[in-house]
């Protein structure tokens, strides 16, 4: 018996072991599960989504080790002992949303949201690199992750924003001033 | 506040007025969904659940020689295989109106599992139940299906011949609606110019990013359960139907939907999830693939429009002669009914001297089609507003100007009959769009060319009026002021549920965190109907609205009736109920209410507009409530070598009448754009004689983020919608005008027209052809 419930077909079943969202969990389940099953029908997490299986959509996507990767297209097992982020994590310790989210939230960047949490996925990744790009180039950045509600230009101007901030935040605090002096 | 202002569903109210509705505030459902805890369908799981699965036709026209699941019944973890024999009543039911029953009424059905015939590649088969999905996939393999294949046909053009396959037994005519308006012989003989065009469109997919998925379960009072991705929550009425019980014994549910677009207005796990869970009396999910969704879910329909218009020298439009003949592949669904929105949107928002309308419907045995935001109201516009810019072209007029020459206005009657009773802004839209455009973008490089196109449309709001629509919902205060709304409405994204809230805390003074909103459950929300046909805003707005109206003037009527001097001016403010002198805390006057005896609750329910049944020659004097009127404007550049087109700007205008809440109208307008340009310049579902090619998302492109620019939104407001405080619906509007656009620019960069979606780069090249030799070096 795994902990999904289910009994492998072929039986192999094994032991992953994945630090998600800053919480250590350790699942047996079949060999053969994908990082997106193992994730939520063995850890029960459920924010990252199926919408192709063929990694073109990027609902499915997680940070695994600060790298943004469709987790429809990885084993859970080969990515074992990794570090693992998913949207929920870039909430506030408090459950509140997070800088990211919340310029999501007052940009209007998500309609019925089944693509938001892979949109945020990608988001951070871009806004962890540091860099204030364009307009043009956030847009290229996101060509791996599909909206079919909003028509992009609102999750664009929510990522700008919180480029913007994140700017701003490290120009005050005497960070690097490299990354502020390129924000408009 | 006023209410109705005397014409016909017309509730408007003054923009200063106004304290909630017209803010941009961010919904109450965005939260939840971008902090990633929204459980939508397939994130919903209960302890001991079974996986159920489809086994499919893999081929479009066959008799079943052999159904057998024993094979499959062997593997562990195995728990049932349904056949059609084990379906109680094996058939879904569809309605197709206004046909005599000779024609279409008794074929307009389907079974659950197919028996003995297969009609298209994909058709459900078998049901497979299991302990796992691992079991479920190895099962469904040995399901075995012989097949002897049949004779079939995929074009509707040919299924129309004598002599053609029979898709059904009495011959493959669909569904028919004819139009004949005015004196068409004499608008051709007065013509000035005639111009004529042949138009195609593809079949799409509505492509949301959440396949269909469900959760099924029998309740403790032995209620079946079925929480699922679905527009329509009064399918519970067909499932009763389908299991033999009464339809009070099932309930559906649906949480926020991962969007609709018209894909999930027809049922889709539904009534394989209720006979997995009649049939083992557990928990069941079922989650079809991306793949799934793709090779048998309903497309859009492929249309063929011929068009001839009669103009005058001025530029007036004199008639319209118009045939239109569409694909409905293998079965009904709802195929009779878009061809009538196709029908009558046809000759789009001008007014048409005369106009004769032959339009038909056949099956094929092609995948399904059905609903799809824009429902055949849509198509057309690549037709009408080719037309258009023809006759402007032989003319020497703008397209601005022949499409503001020609627009509707109240008072004018549509040719189906129907006058129009609101104020159309098509005009202001057509200002809007040029002069926020300005100048002309210059080319980037030598072989690269610059075009510009406009296109308008107008697009039906509210559900055809003879179908009786109606919408309930509740409003209740709690004890401490704050609001409870509930309203069977199904949320696929829009903003359905959020919006009902700022109508009810507009009229009620009630702060939006203080109100929460039950939706989309058809056994504890009042019904509120289907959320499509961009109908939501209207018909369930409205309930709210007159809930919301009846409850304050209960409260309002005991607090002047307890204070001893009753003389009325009574305001209700957030907090408190006010008058000259004095005041009293709303949780005060709720407990007034209750020592009284006047409740503070109220239920409403609205009623939309009626009309008479159409039948096939179409004359009526109301088909729709209303509609809303739009014109885009869009920059491209022609790579003329490689055919490539690269979208520069994009405007888009519409009077929405009033913007409940202007994110979500932009929201709306913005994504229906979006994904119009797909049509116009992607997608397309390859079906190729019969067998459906589009085996996923590497196959199927929708636009991502680097194929289109920011969508300049334009939001007019006449005030003049037939929703609450005079809101126009703007759900399926915004994704008529695109195709058109593009193609408007791409004639007006290479001086030929692309009349086949979706314009691929061949087709641009097709169309440059014609000019490469006259471009300057």
């Amino acid at each position: 018996m795994t902990d999904d419930g289910s009994t492998a077909a072929n039986g192999r079943t094994l032991a992953v072991h994945l630090t998600v969202n800053g919480r250590p969990i350790t699942r047996v389940a079949g060999a053969h599960f994908t990082l997106l099953r193992w994730l939520r029908d063995a850890a029960g997490l459920t924010d990252p989504k199926y919408g192709c299986g063929e990694g073109i959509c990027g609902s499915c996507a997680v940070l695994v080790d600060g790298v943004p990767v469709s987790s429809c297209l990885v084993l859970a097992a080969q990515v074992d002992g990794a570090d693992v982020v998913t949207a929920s994590g870039l909430c506030e310790p408090d459950g509140s949303l997070g800088s990211l989210q919340r310029a999501f939230h007052e940009r209007h960047a998500a309609q019925c949201g089944f693509c938001t949490p892979g949109m945020l996925v990608a988001a951070a990744a871009m806004l962890a690199g540091g860099s204030t790009p364009s307009r043009a180039a956030i847009r290229s950045e996101l060509h791996g992750n599909l909206c079919r509600c909003t028509g992009y230009g609102p999750i664009v101007d929510a990522i700008e924003a919180a480029m913007q901030a994140d700017a701003r935040q490290a120009g005050q605090t005497g960070q690097p001033a490299d990354v502020a002096a390129e924000a408009p | 506040m006023t209410g109705h202002d005397g014409r016909t569903g017309i509730r408007t109210s003054k923009e200063d007025e106004l304290r909630v509705v017209r803010q941009p505030l961010p919904r109450h459902d965005q939260s939840e969904k971008i902090a990633g805890s929204t459980r939508y369908a397939a994130d919903f799981a209960l302890a001991h659940m079974l996986h159920a699965r489809l086994v499919r036709s893999p081929v479009p026209s066959a008799e079943i020689t052999k159904r057998d699941a024993t094979s499959a019944l062997a593997v562990p973890g195995i728990v049932a295989v349904l056949f059609g024999d084990d379906v109680p009543h094996n058939v879904i039911r569809v309605d197709v109106p206004g046909q005599a029953v000779e024609v279409a009424a008794l074929r307009a059905s389907m079974e659950v599992l197919a028996t003995d015939r297969v009609r298209f590649h994909g058709e459900p088969v078998a049901l497979v139940v299991a302990e796992s999905e691992d079991a479920l996939a190895e099962a469904c393999d040995l399901v075995e299906v012989d097949y002897a294949e049949l004779p079939a046909v995929f074009e509707p053009g040919e299924a129309l011949q004598d002599g053609a396959p029979a898709v059904h037994d009495h011959g493959n005519l669909l569904s028919e609606w004819n139009i004949d308006a005015g004196d068409i012989a004499a608008a051709f003989a007065h013509a000035d110019v005639v111009v004529e065009g042949s138009y195609q469109t593809q079949a799409v997919d509505h492509a949301y990013l959440e396949p269909e998925a469900g959760v099924g379960w029998l309740d403790d009072e032995g209620v079946l359960n079925l929480r699922v991705a679905t527009q329509v929550v009064e399918h519970y009425r067909d499932v009763a139907r389908i299991l033999g019980i009464p339809e009070a014994r099932v309930r559906v549910i649906a949480p926020y939907v991962g969007g609709g677009f018209g894909g999930k207005e027809d049922m889709t796990v539904e009534p394989y999830l209720a006979l997995a869970v009649w049939r083992t009396r557990r928990p069941v999910r079922m989650q079809w693939t991306r793949q799934e969704s793709l090779l048998a879910r309903p497309k859009r329909h492929r249309m063929w429009m011929r068009y001839r218009t009669a103009g005058r020298g001025d530029g007036t439009i004199l008639g319209q002669d118009i045939e239109i003949t569409a694909d409905a592949g293998a079965y009904a669904y709802l195929s009779a009914l878009v061809l009538l929105y196709a029908s009558v949107h046809a000759c789009g928002p001008y007014k048409t001297g005369a106009v004769r309308l032959r339009a038909r419907c056949a099956y094929t045995n092609n995948p399904p089609t059905s609903a799809f935001r824009g429902f055949g109201g849509m198509q057309v516009v690549f037709g009408y507003e080719s037309q258009m810019d023809l006759v402007a072209r032989r003319l020497g007029m703008s397209p601005a100007q022949i499409r503001k020459q020609n627009a509707l206005a109240r008072g004018d009657v549509l040719p189906v009959g129907q006058p129009i009773e609101t104020e159309v802004q098509l005009a202001a839209t057509v200002d809007a769009v040029m002069s926020r455009a300005g100048a002309r973008p210059s080319p980037s490089g030598s072989r690269k060319a610059i075009g510009r196109g406009i296109a308008s449309n107008m697009q039906s709001y509210g559900r055809l009026t003879w179908l009786n629509d109606s919408a309930a919902a509740w409003v209740g205060f709690q004890l401490d002021g704050s609001l409870s709304v509930r309203c069977g409405v199904p949320d696929i994204g829009g903003g359905q549920a959020s919006s009902l809230a700022q109508i009810a805390s507009e009229v009620l003074a009630v702060p939006m965190e203080a109100i929460t909103v039950h939706f989309g459950d058809s056994a504890l929300t009042p019904l509120a109907g289907t959320t499509t046909a961009t109908r939501q805003l209207l018909m369930s707005g409205n309930a709210v609205y007159e809930a919301s109206m009846r409850l304050r003037e209960q409260i309002l009527g005991a607090v002047d009736a307890e204070s001893g001097r009753p003389a009325g001016g009574l305001r209700l403010e957030p907090g408190r109920i006010a008058w000259q002198g004095g005041e009293v805390s709303l949780t005060d006057a709720l407990a007034t209410c209750r020592r009284v005896n006047v409740p503070i609750e109220a239920l409403s329910t609205f009623f939309g507009p009626k009309g008479s049944p159409v039948v096939r020659q179409l004359r009526a004097d109301r088909v729709f409530p209303d509609f809303t009127f739009g014109t885009h404007l869009c920059d491209l550049e022609v790579d003329l070598d490689t055919g490539q087109i690269a979208l520069l700007r994009y405007i888009a205008a519409h009077d929405v009448g009033r913007a409940i809440n202007p994110l979500s109208v932009a929201g709306q307008i913005s994504g229906g754009a979006v994904q119009g340009l797909g049509m116009a310049l992607l997608e397309e579902v390859v079906v190729e004689d019969g067998v459906n090619l589009t085996g996923g998302f590497f196959q199927y492109l929708i636009p991502t983020a680097t194929d289109v620019p920011d969508i300049e939104v334009v939001v007019l407001e006449s005030g003049e919608g037939m929703g609450p405080f005079g809101a126009r619906g703007i759900g399926e509007p915004p994704i008529g005008p695109p195709a058109a656009a593009v193609a408007s620019a791409i004639h007006d960069a290479l001086g030929s027209r692309p009349t086949v979606l979706p314009i691929t780069p061949e087709r641009v090249l097709q169309c440059a052809g014609a000019l490469t030799d006259e471009l300057p070096a």
